[in-house]
């Protein structure tokens, strides 16, 4: 029964379908090993045993019936930042720690609606403020791998847990790498979508103009699966595009006859670890052994991508995040006296550092004075940014590139290394700003930086044009067609 | 370079009652985007709108039709404090 | 030294839709149970978003162009953030620096005189929940969270506290013509705040500072609060004193405005582009539609009734004030002229007979409107049937009292005019030789009333009109009874 928690969404489908197993089982055993499990790896914030073992029995009646859609009966995670009507949502902060939302997300319709299985909500960095899940409220999540590592972040709990095989697949967020980069250390394949293609209702909000809403599971087969799953416009978000959601399972092929492939130099710069840079440049030499074509490109502006990230995304977040204000909901202050104490030591307590940090800067740059030269200013830069993607994707089909510069660093290590979040901002974010769609796939391992003799898995981050999704996926597929990373599992979690 | 005062401004435009740690630790990032934006200054944006929507999308509207809603008390009940129907909240001062 | 006020006017009009700005609650601003109409979207429900009405952005625009705006091809909505426990999500969505509507003009009549009025411009926004301050505390109620909002800015043209009041009151009324708002000041459909400032009659250029005057709920108190501070700031000018920008609170008990408590700093909205919402545009030929789809407005009957009816302004303005009242008006109007047609009358007595609609309607019919709280949709009272009651009355067939009790029949019961004039036996007699026989019998019977007739003493003339009426049970044709007694005693 173990080796079914490592099968295929496909081969989980079939066999329900077949009666193999029920839904009921399933559900029963990955609930098991993330009791077992959980201790080590922290990655849920809420288990929903309950609400699991209803909706498993609920889809083994349909499945039964003969009635079942792709997911019906398949266990999932989502990420905490996704409102679950009924079940606590806390977006892993103090000022949300026990706040049960009242409506459920599109997507968690969309998948409930299939009777899709949550098995609980995962851990993340407070309000998605973050690479590494160390700014959780409730502390880090571990790294499958090493667990004395981080798993990335923010949504390094749904990446950990898929990673351990604590789930088939679960609920992501990326604003900037959130969804590539924990992928990517904890050797999980993973989709952060084109920025429209999936609605953001109901999930916590944290850049508007930027947060896209993806999955992450053990292949691109399967994240395909889940794509076809939850993408699509939404009445109730404006910012979904109509384009229809194309069966991108069909366009799945073996070879790269004829993708042109581009690899930006700016995206290999002093710093990456010299294993990761390794496997990167062997992944690369195998998609040209498919039969996609290699050149170098060059995005100059890359650089200034991080800058212009640095000022729009605490901007909105400062925005988002005034209605925190223990008025109608969440964390109020015991303390308080009337209601500027209300506002003042509600928000003082109840955020962590790095919300504060982000809300502080992001009312600086949009104050009186200052709104026109900062926020402006860098809205303009980022329209740059977009144009020059658009051009390099004249010439090319993807680009390719690692979704990390190193692999996964020890828990509290990222202040030994000044530059980690910076160089790992110039892997994701340029093409976060622009609203393009992405992969990271495990692509080998590699020995970290620090000495410990430990490998770690390395991610390669495949980029799409805007509403590339079809150009990636296929990209994705074919390479692990001829390799194996992607079934690698952590040792202890068998 | 940036002031307590204008942190302090700062913090009180966003409703945080910041700690005189805080206030000093928050100075130090309030600086770096200062050095930001001095970097960005010299990029030549002349001529360029600044990106709100990234899809491109035009006139998205929803008809006119009303949907009462079926979690209205569950969204009075969510309030740390209620009287009634109403959500209750300590002083106001005009 | 003589004074001039500078005056300007910000006006929110909540607007008529079924739903809110941007979520499906209902949109309905006299809800009396507390959170009855709100969702997970107006209430600022962690996740939830937005999305625009496009009957509210259609009606805004509707508004816009009778105000003459300039249409924006291209509009957003912004964010403007601040905290205050009636703004759900710490930030009101709103337009700042792309609004619906751009620059205008409209025109008001103000004693007689034609004036110019410059709009600024026109936006939509979300209205905010309501406070009810209980105690040390305060109660939210987010029923009018989210309900669309058009700001309309004036430039400060209004130079007395009467133009602003006819501005609004126009105002309304074109809002409530166009369908898009009930405009009742009063229930908060229509707030106003109003900046006055003074100046040396005859200058030009604006004063240095500017009064805002809030908290004014009727239209009689924007007026007021406008005088008061005419007066009060007249005589501080006179004093040699130097006046500051302020915001004033009208106090309505005791008819003066108040200072209000001094702001430390002056609101930093941190405005910038509403990121869930996408750009707006609108092509010339969609603005071109709407335009063709404008009702006649108010000011256009209003210029239409004194023109072509000839009426008086102060009765045509009454007309106007209803829609319904106006509409009915033309109507009876409009069989009236069938009639002239119909008998080749002379075009002058159009306009006599226009007056005649207007005093009946203006007078008895309203007021049986008021008594029995109905309005001119719901009477029984037919427009052709009051153009025939004013035709009988024209031709002396009824007497005008007698008049009265037929219309009142008819609100009552409906039905016909020469009908319930035979029923009720109030057909009024113009038959000479019976009044003739009747004043007979008066003379006789009144020798000292007719010796003072003849003296010239005018109340015995009403004296015996009356004994002739009373005997003729008030049916005679009172001119003709007139015409006779003065025959009788001219030969």
């Amino acid at each position: 029964m173990d080796k079914l928690l490592h099968t295929s969404l496909k081969e989980m489908r079939a066999g329900l379908d077949r009666k193999d197993f029920s839904a009921l089982e399933l559900t029963r055993q990955f609930l098991a090993r993330i009791k077992k499990f959980e201790p080590k790896l922290h990655a849920f914030v809420t288990v929903t045993e309950e609400e699991a073992l209803k909706t498993a029995k609920e889809a083994d009646e349909l499945i039964g019936k003969g009635e079942s859609w792709a997911l019906t009966g398949i266990p999932f995670a989502a990420k905490d930042l996704f409102s679950t009507a009924g079940i606590r949502t806390t977006a892993s902060s103090k000022i949300l720690e026990n706040f049960v939302p009242v409506y459920d997300a599109t997507v968690i319709t969309k998948l409930r609606d299939q009777r899709a299985i949550m098995l609980g909500k995962t851990n993340l960095d407070q309000f998605a403020h973050g690479s590494s899940t160390e700014t959780s409220y409730f502390g880090p999540s571990h790294n499958p791998w090493d667990t004395t590592r981080i798993p990335g972040g923010s949504s390094g709990g749904s990446t950990a847990a898929v990673a351990a095989g604590l789930a088939p697949f679960a609920l992501a967020t990326e604003t900037g790498g959130s969804i590539r980069q924990p992928s990517a250390l904890c050797g999980v394949s993973g989709w952060k979508p084109t920025y429209g293609r999936v609605s953001r209702y109901g999930v916590i909000a944290m850049t508007s103009s930027t947060d896209s809403i993806g999955t992450v599971a053990r292949s691109v087969e399967d994240l395909v699966i889940t794509a076809e799953a939850i993408a699509g416009k939404d009445d109730r978000d404006a910012t979904t595009s109509a384009a229809p959601v194309k069966q991108w399972s069909q366009f799945l092929k073996r070879d790269l006859k004829g993708i042109r492939v581009g690899v930006p130099k700016e995206y290999f710069i002093d710093g990456i670890e010299p294993d990761t840079e390794k496997r990167i440049k062997e992944a690369i030499e195998q998609v040209r052994a498919l039969g996609a074509t290699i050149s170098s490109v060059s995005l100059p502006m890359t650089a200034y991508g991080s800058m212009v990230y640095a000022i729009v995304t605490p901007s909105e977040i400062s925005s988002n995040l005034s209605r925190y204000d223990g008025i109608r909901y969440g964390y109020v202050s015991e303390t308080a006296s009337d209601l500027f104490e209300i506002y003042g030591k509600t928000r003082d307590e109840g955020f962590g550092d790095e919300a504060k940090r982000r809300i502080m800067t992001g009312t600086y740059a949009l104050s009186a004075g200052y709104r026109d030269a900062y926020y402006l200013k860098a809205q303009k830069v980022r329209r740059l940014l977009v144009n020059e993607f658009k051009h390099v994707f004249d010439k090319v089909d993807i680009l390719l590139c690692p979704s990390s510069p190193n692999v996964a660093p020890k828990l509290g290590g990222a202040a030994d290394n000044p530059l980690f979040g910076y160089i790992a901002d110039q892997l994701n974010i340029p093409g976060a700003l622009a609203g393009l769609p992405a992969l990271s796939v495990p692509c080998g391992f590699g020995k970290p930086a620090d000495g410990a003799v430990v490998d770690l898995p390395v991610g390669l981050q495949i980029i799409g044009p805007q509403w590339g999704e079809e150009n990636i996926f296929r990209v994705g597929y074919a390479y692990q067609q001829v390799t194996d990373w992607h079934k690698a599992k952590p040792k202890g979690f068998e | 370079m940036i002031t307590k005062k204008e942190v302090q401004h700062i913090a009180k435009l966003a409703r945080i009652s910041l700690s005189e740690k805080e206030i000093e630790k928050f100075s130090a990032d309030l600086n770096k985007v200062l050095g930001y934006i001095e970097v960005l200054k010299s990029v030549d944006t002349e001529g360029v709108e600044p990106l709100a929507q990234v899809t491109g999308l035009e006139n998205v509207f929803r008809d006119d039709r009303a949907h009462p809603s079926d979690v209205t008390e569950a969204i009075i009940k969510n309030a740390p404090d209620q009287r009634g129907r109403f959500i209750r909240v300590k002083g106001v001062f005009e | 030294m003589n004074y001039e006020p500078v005056i300007g006017l910000e006006i929110h009009v909540q607007l008529k839709t079924n739903s809110k700005m941007f979520c499906s609650s209902p949109n309905n601003p006299d809800e009396t149970e507390p959170n009855r109409n709100i969702c997970e979207v107006c209430s600022g429900q962690p996740g939830s978003l937005p999305v625009a009405n496009r009957e509210a952005i259609r009606k805004a625009i509707l508004v816009g162009l009778t105000l003459g705006c300039e249409i924006a091809e291209h509009s957003k909505f912004d964010r403007k953030n601040y905290f205050y426990p009636d703004l759900p999500k710490g930030y009101q969505i709103s337009q700042y620096d792309m609004p619906l509507c751009g620059r205008g003009e409209t025109e008001i009549v103000f004693e007689g005189q034609k004036r110019k009025i410059q709009i600024t411009r026109a936006h939509l926004e979300e209205d905010a929940g309501k406070l009810i301050h209980e105690g040390r505390t305060s109660l939210v109620d987010l029923n009018r969270a989210g309900i669309p909002l058009l700001e309309i800015v004036t430039e400060p043209d209004f130079r007395s506290p009467g133009e602003a009041k006819i501005f609004l009151q126009n105002l309304r009324n074109t809002v409530r013509y166009l369908g898009v708002s009930d405009a009742d000041m009063e229930k908060g459909h229509l707030r106003c705040d109003a900046n006055i400032s003074m100046r040396e009659t005859g200058d030009i250029d604006l004063p240095p500072y500017k009064v805002e005057i809030k908290n004014m709920n009727s239209f009689r108190a924007v007026e007021a609060g406008l005088e008061y501070e005419m007066r009060r700031q007249s005589e501080a000018l006179g004093n040699g004193e130097k006046l500051i920008s302020e915001t004033r609170g009208w106090d309505e008990s005791n008819g003066l405005t108040l200072a209000q408590r001094a702001k430390e700093e002056a609101h930093d909205y941190r405005y910038f582009p509403e990121p869930d919402l996408p750009l707006m545009n609108f092509p010339k030929k969609y603005v071109q539609e709407l335009r063709a789809s404008l009702p006649e407005l108010p000011m256009q009957k209003l210029m239409r009734f004194i023109g072509e009816f000839g009426l008086p302004e102060s009765d045509a303005q009454t007309l106007i004030n209803d829609k319904n009242l106006a509409a009915f008006f033309e109507e009876t109007v409009s069989e009236l002229q069938e009639w002239f047609k119909e008998e080749g009358m002379p075009s002058d007595d159009e306009k006599k007979f226009a007056k005649l609609a207007s005093n009946w309607i203006i007078g008895d019919y309203q007021a049986l409107l008021k008594v029995s709280d109905v309005t001119p949709k719901e009477s029984r009272v037919k427009a052709e049937n009051l153009a025939e009651l004013i035709k009988m009355v024209s031709r002396g067939e009824v007497s005008t009292t007698a008049g009265k009790k037929v219309l009142a029949v008819m609100f009552e019961k409906g039905g016909d005019p020469s009908h319930i004039m035979e029923d009720e036996g109030l057909r009024q007699v113009s038959d000479e030789p019976a009044i003739a026989a009747a004043i007979e019998k008066v003379v006789t019977a009144n020798p000292q009333a007719v010796s003072d007739y003849m003296a010239g003493k005018k109340q015995a003339a009403g004296f015996l009109i009356g004994k002739v009426m009373a005997e003729m049970q008030g049916k005679a044709n009172p001119q003709m009874v007139n015409k006779l007694l003065e025959k009788r005693f001219t030969r």
